[in-house]
Order: structure tokens, then sequence, then C-alpha cells
């Protein structure tokens, strides 16, 4: 059941795999390598395809092209009933005519295993719900139904557990215990996750590789804090996490970048840019909430000399406990985010304050200024 | 402001402890649910149960028609008219359930198909499967008397393929003759009552939630597998429901057997009737009734405590 009882080679791989609906196209040709006991994760807004890719490689969905291959074998037709893949359904799908004992052994009775109860018995054990086993599954609240859900799948030693979205319907507390309970569950077992959601703070806490998906297309693939600081699409700027992006066109590209924004002078190290350098050229700068600083305009003489500053006008301050987020306007951009946190409140910043955003230019990066500045910034707390 | 510090209440308040007013609702309210109910209480009343009343007094009469009936309490006539007309009650059982049989065999395919493969001609399937109730149940059954006539298409097809050999041999049919015989009454009954069995059975199968299906293939099952597993037994209460509506009426009709059958295939419906209407017997009609309703009654709390659909939902 660990890790290295497993052969090695057992990866996910999909080659060129798309799905068209008549003339919608829900996933457009895409490879993608989840590797061997990795927890991964498909995040998008609802419809970017990240559900249908998921269904691909259980087999619930056909693949229009492509082939989806498990341990450098082709499964891409195979019936569900074949695939040594197992799923946790968003809204669980367990079986209400059937205990939690006989849900959790259904799999395993349908491969012919009659001496189940050990088996389910420690899988209950594992998820926490061994005083369950003789319960239908209407007795049983969100949260246990879900571990059922989880003990079902992974009752058969998948070599890989397919998640969609299960933890949708929990409620906000529910869900950040079930994410760590999944990540516990995960290590302790080994076996491959590919977890679908919505969810940037989930995907973040869980998965060591997550897959940005947007309109049928991986936008971006990475590990969450390298996702976080080096996005490479105003997409992935914005929908992960909150991002300030500046418009502004490059003065200079000797050593580090220079670019003239709002009416000041900003600069950016040159290979945190993926958009391409040509003095002259437009460019988006990046900068992340939490690594702006705020100066009262009096104070701007003690800002340290060669970080980027950019002044303004506080409009709106909210006090969220750990820290204060205000929006300033400034000529570099109308709604800049700043989360300052509350270890020495200057009580000079409130709304209509002069101010000066200062931060370390090796915390900026670049795009490419072709796209849409606001492309993933609308929420989608509410999605699906 | 802490509690113990409270300050005395200023005088404008009343003296009355601020406890919440438990509102009785009004008399008229509480009435309501009574009111609804009467319509139908009366109905009920009148018509099911003053004539039951009325039909258990005259099966203990006895008496004739010009001398007047009278209340005697002659249980006898239970037991002369089970023992008179015995093989009628076997023969409507026997019949019923084969025609119960025959619709949940026919009726099953065609409630799955409607509920899960229809798509968007779902409801156009719904109102083919209703539209014989635009026609009169006499007229469809007058109707059923033409299509099995000798002679006709199907039994000239029936006798080509040398299917009512067999039947025949098997005491279905008669020498190359299908009306007048237990298959044509069968085949009515079968006709007549497939909606009834059809309805209960697609409501059922239309709750099943489809990633049910997708959840039992995922977990390695079959279809098939998956139609034992998981489809099946989460319809019971659909296939018992569709059993029991059309096993009851087509155990009590006499219109099938008296249309399309013979003398020999009378049901205890036609016995029932003719006791009733020709001989003018009431005492042994009644009772016949009465015994009719206590067996299905018996065989149907049989049927569902075999069944065990209790706990489905």
């Amino acid at each position: 059941m660990t890790q290295q009882q497993q052969t090695a080679g057992g990866d996910v791989r999909l080659a060129g795999i798309s799905k068209t609906y008549g003339s919608f196209t829900a996933v457009q040709p895409l490879d993608l390598t989840v590797p061997q006991g990795s927890f991964f994760a498909l995040l998008g807004a609802s419809g970017c395809g990240k559900t249908t890719t998921l269904r691909m490689i259980a087999g619930l969905e056909e693949a229009t092209t492509g082939t989806v291959f498990l341990g450098g074998k082709d499964i891409t037709d195979l019936p569900p009933y074949k695939r040594p893949v197992n799923t946790v359904f968003q809204s669980y799908a367990l079986f209400p005519h059937l205990d939690i004992t006989e849900n959790v052994a259904f799999g395993l009775r349908r491969r012919g295993i009659k001496s189940v109860k050990k088996q389910v018995d420690d899988m209950l054990e594992l998820v926490q719900l061994g005083d369950f086993a003789h319960r239908k599954p209407h007795q049983l609240s969100g949260g246990q139904q879900q571990r059922v859900a989880v003990a079902r799948a992974l009752i058969n030693h998948p070599q890989v557990l397919l998640l969609d979205e299960p933890l949708g319907a929990l409620d906000l507390k529910l869900r950040r215990q079930m994410q760590l309970e999944l990540k516990r569950i995960q290590t302790e077992v080994g076996i491959t996750f590919v977890h679908v959601t919505h969810d940037q703070e989930e995907a973040m806490t869980m998965a060591d590789t997550v897959a940005v998906m947007n309109g049928g297309r991986v936008e971006q693939l990475g590990a969450p804090a390298d996702l976080y600081e080096n996005p490479r699409t105003t997409f992935v700027a914005n929908f992960l996490g909150t991002s300030n992006l500046i418009e502004g066109e490059i003065v200079s590209t000797g050593g580090d970048l220079v670019v003239a924004a709002g009416g000041g002078k900003l600069t950016l190290p040159r290979e945190r840019c993926s958009a391409p350098t040509t003095s002259g050229g437009r460019l988006l700068l990046g900068i992340r909430p939490e690594k702006i600083s705020l100066a009262h305009a009096d104070d701007a003489d003690d800002i340290a000399a060669g970080r980027n500053r950019v002044t303004g006008r506080i409009t709106d301050s909210s006090f969220i406990g750990v820290s204060t987020q205000y929006v300033v306007e400034s000529p570099a951009g109308t709604a800049l985010q700043v989360y300052e946190q509350n270890i020495e409140r200057d009580t000079r910043l409130l709304p209509g304050a002069e101010v000066v955003l200062h931060w370390n230019p090796a915390h900026t990066f670049g795009l490419d200024a072709a796209q849409d500045i606001d492309a993933g910034a609308t929420s989608v707390e509410d999605a699906e | 402001m802490s509690l113990t510090e409270a300050p005395p209440a200023p005088p404008s308040q009343p003296e009355e402890p601020q406890r919440p007013k438990l509102r009785k609702p009004s008399t008229r309210k509480r009435l309501v649910p009574y009111w609804l109910l009467l319509p139908g209480i009366l109905w009920l009343l009148v018509f099911f149960a003053l004539p039951l009343v009325y039909q258990a007094s005259t099966s203990v009469q006895t008496g004739s028609l010009e001398q007047g009936f009278e209340v005697t309490w002659h249980f006898q006539t239970y037991v002369d008219a089970l023992r008179d007309y015995y093989p009628q009650f076997i023969r409507s059982l026997l019949y019923a359930g084969t025609a119960t049989i025959l619709c949940l065999l026919l009726g099953y395919p065609l409630a799955y198909l409607i509920a899960f493969k229809a798509g968007r001609w779902r409801n156009l399937v719904l109102v083919l499967v209703i539209a014989p109730f635009f026609t009169s149940f006499l007229i469809r059954t007058l109707a059923w008397k033409t299509i099995l006539a000798d002679g006709g298409a199907v039994v000239d097809v029936l006798n080509t393929l040398h299917v009512l050999d067999v039947t025949s041999w098997l005491g279905w049919t008669e020498s190359n003759r299908v009306l007048a015989t237990p298959m044509a009454v069968v085949c009515g009954l079968t006709y007549n009552f497939l909606p009834f069995m059809i309805l209960p059975l697609y409501t059922s199968l239309e709750r099943i939630d489809g990633r049910l299906h997708e959840a039992a293939g995922d977990l390695y099952a079959t279809p098939a597998t998956t139609f034992r597993k998981v489809t099946l037994p989460l319809s019971m209460p659909g296939v018992v429901s569709g059993t029991l509506l059309t096993f009851i009426p087509a155990s009590g009709d006499y219109v099938n057997a008296e249309l399309l059958g013979s003398t020999d295939t009378k049901m205890v419906g036609s016995v029932i009737q003719s006791q009733f209407l020709r001989v003018l017997d009431y005492p042994t009609a009644a009772a016949l009734s009465f015994i009719l309703m206590a067996v299905v009654l018996l065989a149907v709390t049989f049927y569902i405590r075999r069944s065990g659909t209790e706990d489905l939902v």
C-alpha cells in the first residue's frame, strides 16, 4: 500500500487529449503528466474543462482525440470498470440502499474478493468512521459521507485516485479540516491523487503540483509557491490570489529592466519577466499586495533607496484582524491593493491620506501586455 | 454593561416580566385541516364505507328476489360460494398473476428506456404510454377481439411460425384459435394494465441519480452488475407499486374474460357480475366479492412483507 511497494512508472500521461461536444470544445488538445505518488490539482473556474479532463482519466467520458496512458499502458479504450482508477464524486454518489460497510466493500466484492471485513474495518478506521459501519448514507453528515466516498474508492488500492470537487458541498471550516485529512491520507497511502477544484486556496494547500486551467487549456503548471510567485499569464496572476498589474513602457534593458509607468520609473529583474523585452515595448508589471509597504507621504524621505515607489491616495481600507487591506488610487492604477500586517499601525493611514507604496524590485514580475489585464480576476467563489 | 450592574427598570415599563407571549393559533386556523379533509371523508363514507356495509349485510342474507331478502347470518353462503366457484378464483389469480409478470417484463425495459435513454423524447414517449386512456377501456378490449380474430393477421402469423402449435400443446390456445382462449384473456389483461405498471416504474427509475451508475462502473461493476446491484434494488418501490396496481384490478376484472374469453376462461369477476345481474342471487355475489377482497388483501400483505421495501427511502 505504500509508495515503495508500487513499481515505478505509474505515471498518468495524457497525450493530445481533447473533448468536444458538437461545436463546443470543452478541453483543447492537452498534454499532461501526473507523476506517480504526487498530489496533483487541476484548478480553474467552472467550465474550464478540469472535470472533463478528470472524467476522461476515469473513463466516464470518451476522449475525442488523444491517448490516456497509465503506467505506460494505453487505457484510452478501456471502460471505467476495467481501469485501475477510482473516483470520489462531487456529490459522493453513495449507494443509498447499502450500509456504509457495503458501500465501502462494493469495489472489493465486484472483483470477487470474499473476505472483506478486515479490509473494510481498516479502511473505516483510516477515515475515522469505525462506529458508523452499519448506518445508511442518509444517516451521516456531509463530512462523514465525504469520508465514506474516499474510503470506498481507496479500499481498492487504485493506481490513481480521482477527486472531483470532493469538498465543494462542505462548509468552510469542515472543508479546511478535510483538506488536511485528505493530505494526511495521501501521504499515508502514497497513491497518486488527481484533485479537481475551483478553490485556489484548496489547490495550493493540498497539492504538490497545480495545473491552472482556463478555457480548456492548461495556462500554467507548477508547484503552488512557484505559480504564486512567478505567474506567466494575467489569468494565473489574478486567479491565484490577488495581483496588482501596472502597465508601462520599457525604457531601459541594460541590467535590470526599467519601466516607465504612472509618471515614475519601476525596475524588475530581467529573469522575472516572461514577456519579450525590447526597449520601447509595453509590459505589465505585477506585484502581490502583501509585498508592498505603505508609508505616509510625509515619511517619503525615510524610504530606502533602490525600492520601487508609487505615490497615491488611500480610497478604502478594511481591517480584517491579522492585517489591514487598503485600496490605493494612483496614476499607475486606479485600485491598487495593499495588505499591511497589523504590527505597528500608522493611525494616519486613513481613506484620503496621501501615501507612497514601496517594495523590493526583486518581488516584481513582468507579463506580456498583450493580454487581458482582468483575466481571471472575477470572483469564482459561487461558481458551480 | 454587565448583568449585576443593570440599572433599575425605567418606571415607564410594565411590571409584567418580559416573557414572550405564546400565541395560540386561532380556532379558525386549527380547523382548516379538518375542513380540507371533509369532502374526501364524506365521499369515502357515502360511496365506499356505506356500500361496503350494505354488501356485508347482503352476503349473510337469505331469500329470493320475489319474497325479499332477510338477514339470517347465513355464513354457509360463503362456504357454498367458495365450493362452487373455486376454479374461477384460482383462474383469476393465475391470469392476473401471469398478466402482472408479463407487464413487468414488458414495462421494465420501456420504463428504463424512458427514464435513462429517451433524452428529449421522454415526454413524447410518456404521452404515448398514456395515450390508450383517451379511448374507453371497453372499446380497446373490443379492438383486441378484431386483432385476435380467427383468420386475422396475428393468428395467421402465429400459425405460420407454428407458435400456436406450442401454445395449444401448453393449453393456452385451442387448435388454430387465439380468441376465446386463456391466451387471449391474458393478452387483453396485459395490454389494458400495462400503463399502470410503466408509470410507477418510470417514477422510481427516474429518481435514481445517474451518478450512481457512474460510481458503480467506477467501482468495477459491469453494466449488468450495475443493474443487478444498484438499479434494480433502487427501483423496487416502483416494482412493488406497479405490480400491485396491475395485479389488484386485473384479478377482479371481468371485461377481458367476457369479451376475449369463453365459458372455460371465466374469471371470478365474471361470476360476480352474472350473479348480480343475471342470476340475481345477491347474497352469493356479495359473498364472492368479499372472498375476492380477502384473498387479494392477504396476497398483497404477504407480497409487501416479502419484498421488504419498507426501508427503501
